[in-house]
């Protein structure tokens, strides 16, 4: 998609831009919603906290949100999706309340140690996994989807290890903050805090990767790795990082889900997380191939996720054919953003102005 | 380089053996479990001779995965206990359907004189319990069901999800009249288990023969809340936005009782023994039992778990020359309430149920 610079170069740029048709499909969904019932939109304040679908979204989404951003990195970098973000969610949620009120304890209302060190603990332990996964694929040439099966398949079991096979929960107020409003004395955040969590992430990422030259280098090691190598860059490195942030993103999205709940449920927690972050890239119109990639497309991508989640509860369409009106949704959205179909799509725009102004257009 | 490689290599070994060890864990406790009855085993003739020597009975677990499942263990090891004049082998098959195939063959060569299995799965049971039947070994099933033909095994113990969830809309009727609201619209919503689960099935089925039945009841939505506290959470709040005035909320199990109470809280609704929500659970786990002492939750509806007494009657009447005549025994299943509006009550098929009072005795004095 060239951009041009002719006079009308403002839709031009728009609709060429690479977030543009991730948030067209966003505001269809949307749209439906509010053609179905106009409340949709509406934002209240109900017992103190903002109140609303759109806020629903954004706080639901918001885990989706994290994990896409690891999850676009470790895809431009290796072409490769790290499947086991979901489990290791469920193994930082069991480690951060096991850390917090000891094992074996079902439920507790007092701590053993403050809770910044049981998120601290969580948040690492998704980065050791993370590592994990960075040194089997950037070191050891696994394929991604091989090595990341690993911890897919293990990480989830060593939650239930690490919990002793039950939910552990923690019965204290300020361990729900994360996962729901933050209170201050007398004084309630409105704003639900996973929006706040999702938001940091998403501008760490950004500034990490537009102020250093990080995201230049992942991009060129996605689009050839022995190429950069030449070129001196630590292509190895390169693809260590992105797996290792994106496991810190699983730390950060299962300590939210575990505060959400004040509890450790290993066996439910980031369930079919990686799917849908898997899906939120290939919505955000990054190619699964690798190499260039949009963040904000992704990060659009995930609250289209989660507003069509939404919109399903909404419709209180039945739960039976739930997912068939979801993979329906998602398979247009897919072929709408199809490269063929937008060749297609292209072409025939250029044969209609070749035809109507007799002229030839190049392509 | 190379130490790196080495060190990978190791790495990678002991993430293998960790693994396996895991796996042995079940393993060894299946093999450990066995070898010890296995010394008495030769005195041991065909299945109901004496009635003075003790009964050996073996026991095929699923697991230990829930509360709920070490409840059901401990009640087998309390009854059959050798003071009772019983020898159990107990074989915990940690969800492995491959092991608990492997542990009910060595019952049956240990030529035990009975077998109780919680099967894991549903199906594949048909070569070994013709083993068993050729053996002369009685095959008790105990909470899930299996297919296979009945004359496989002597009978199924375990709980009716249906009348759980007719006793729930019975209670509800019932508590509506004794609070003067019988003539009122009732606005019912539903947070459904995992769509196609027996629970899931039973549960609604059962609550909604009562929806029909009752002109003023609507019941405005029912999702799949997946049995957890998140997907509870996430479709309270969607019911919330969707329908102004919602009267009761019947939650599949108490998992997701809790997260619906925390959105109908986040939301500044009031609910339980003197709010404007009814919350109905089923389970009766001791959280949940918890939040009925509590008074958050209205009513809860047990999911009983000790089923050992049950089969231990089965067995008393093999054992004194008697058969089984009913293939299905269902439990006997407790309602608990928060107050005592609602004392006794009738189903419609005329069942009368009894609503116990919660209290921290009573739930000190449960098992679980």
């Amino acid at each position: 998609m060239s951009k041009s610079a002719n006079g009308d170069s403002f839709i031009k740029k728009l609709t060429g831009s690479k977030v543009f048709l991730p948030l067209v499909c966003l505001f269809l969904v949307i749209l439906i919603n509010v053609i179905k019932s106009p409340s949709f939109l509406q934002i209240s304040i109900n017992n103190g906290v903002l109140y609303g679908r759109l806020i629903d979204i954004a706080n639901r989404g918001s885990e989706i949100a994290i994990l896409a951003i690891g999850m676009t990195l470790t895809i431009a970098v290796s072409a490769g999706t790290d499947i086991s973000v979901g489990s290791v969610m469920a193994l930082c949620a069991s480690c951060c309340c096991t850390t917090l009120v000891g094992y074996g304890v079902a439920s507790a209302n007092k701590l053993n140690y403050p809770i910044f060190i049981g998120v601290i603990v969580g948040i690492f332990v998704g980065a050791v996994c993370g590592c994990f996964n960075g040194f089997m694929v950037a070191r050891l040439k696994v394929q991604p989807m091989v090595a990341t099966l690993v911890l897919y398949t293990a990480a989830r079991a060593i939650g239930l290890l690490v919990s002793n096979n039950q939910n552990t929960y923690v019965r204290v107020e300020e361990y729900k903050y994360l996962g729901n409003f933050i209170k201050i004395g007398k004084w309630e955040c409105p704003i639900p805090t996973p929006i706040f969590v999702a938001i940091i992430c998403v501008a760490l990422a950004t500034l990490f990767l537009k102020k250093t030259a990080l995201g230049m280098y992942i991009q060129s090691v996605g689009i050839n790795k022995n190429a950069s190598r030449i070129l001196g860059i630590n292509s190895v490195l390169i693809i260590f990082v992105c797996y290792v942030i994106c496991g810190l993103c699983a730390g950060v999205a299962g300590t939210v889900a575990s505060s959400r709940i004040y509890s450790a449920d290993s066996n439910n927690i980031g369930l079919n997380f990686e799917m849908d972050a898997i899906l939120a890239v290939a919505l955000g119109g990054n190619s699964l191939a690798g190499g260039k990639f949009s963040l904000a497309g992704s990060i659009i991508g995930a609250y289209t996720i989660q507003a069509l989640t939404t919109t399903l509860l909404a419709f209180g369409v039945k739960t039976e054919q739930a997912p068939v009106v979801k993979a329906i949704v998602i398979v247009l959205i897919v072929v709408i953003q199809a490269p063929a179909v937008q060749n297609y799509i292209k072409n025939r725009k250029a044969r209609k102005i070749s035809a109507g102004g007799g002229e030839a257009v190049a392509k | 380089m190379r130490m790196k490689k080495l060190l990978s290599v190791t790495l990678a070994a002991t993430m293998v053996l960790s693994l396996t060890a895991c796996g042995d864990e079940g393993g060894s406790d299946a093999n450990s479990g066995n070898n010890e009855p296995s010394s008495a085993s030769s005195d041991a003739n065909s299945g109901s001779s004496g009635s003075g020597d003790t009964i050996k009975i073996g026991f095929a677990q699923v697991g230990h995965e829930s509360d709920w499942r070490t409840a059901s263990t401990e009640s087998c090891q309390t009854t059959f206990s050798k003071d009772n004049g019983y020898d159990l082998s107990f074989v915990d098959c940690d969800n492995d359907s491959a092991t608990q195939l492997e542990a009910v063959r060595n019952f049956i060569q240990q030529q035990v004189d009975y077998i109780i299995i919680d099967p894991i799965v549903e199906t594949g049971w048909d070569t070994v319990l013709q083993e068993a039947s050729d053996a002369g070994i009685p095959v008790l099933i105990i909470d899930r069901t299996i297919k296979a033909d009945e004359s496989l095994y002597t009978a199924w113990v375990g709980s009716d999800f249906k009348t759980e969830g007719q006793a729930a809309g019975a209670w509800l009727q019932a508590y509506l009249e004794a609070k003067g609201r019988g003539d009122e619209d009732i606005n019912i919503v539903t947070i459904a288990g995992t769509t196609g689960a027996s629970a899931q099935i039973g549960r609604t089925d059962g609550f909604n023969e009562y929806v029909d039945a009752n002109d003023k009841w609507t019941l405005l939505d029912e999702q799949d809340g997946d049995f957890t506290q998140d997907g509870g959470q996430q479709i309270m709040e969607s019911f919330l936005k969707s329908y102004d005035d919602i009267d009761v909320v019947v939650c599949q199990n108490d998992n997701e009782a809790f997260g619906a109470m925390d959105a109908l809280k986040t939301a500044g609704k009031t609910f339980g023994k003197d709010g404007d929500v009814i919350i109905i659970s089923f389970d009766s786990t001791n959280a949940g039992l918890t939040e009925v002492l509590n008074g958050t939750i209205n009513a809860n509806f047990e999911c009983n778990p000790l089923a050992a007494p049950y089969v231990e009657e089965i067995i008393k009447t093999l054992e004194s020359g008697g058969s089984v005549s009913e293939k299905q025994v269902y439990m006997e299943e407790a309602c608990f309430a928060c107050d005592d509006t609602v004392d006794t009550f009738k189903t419609a098929d005329g069942k009368d149920l009894k609503m116990t009072v919660m209290t921290q005795e009573v739930l000190d004095a449960r098992a679980y």
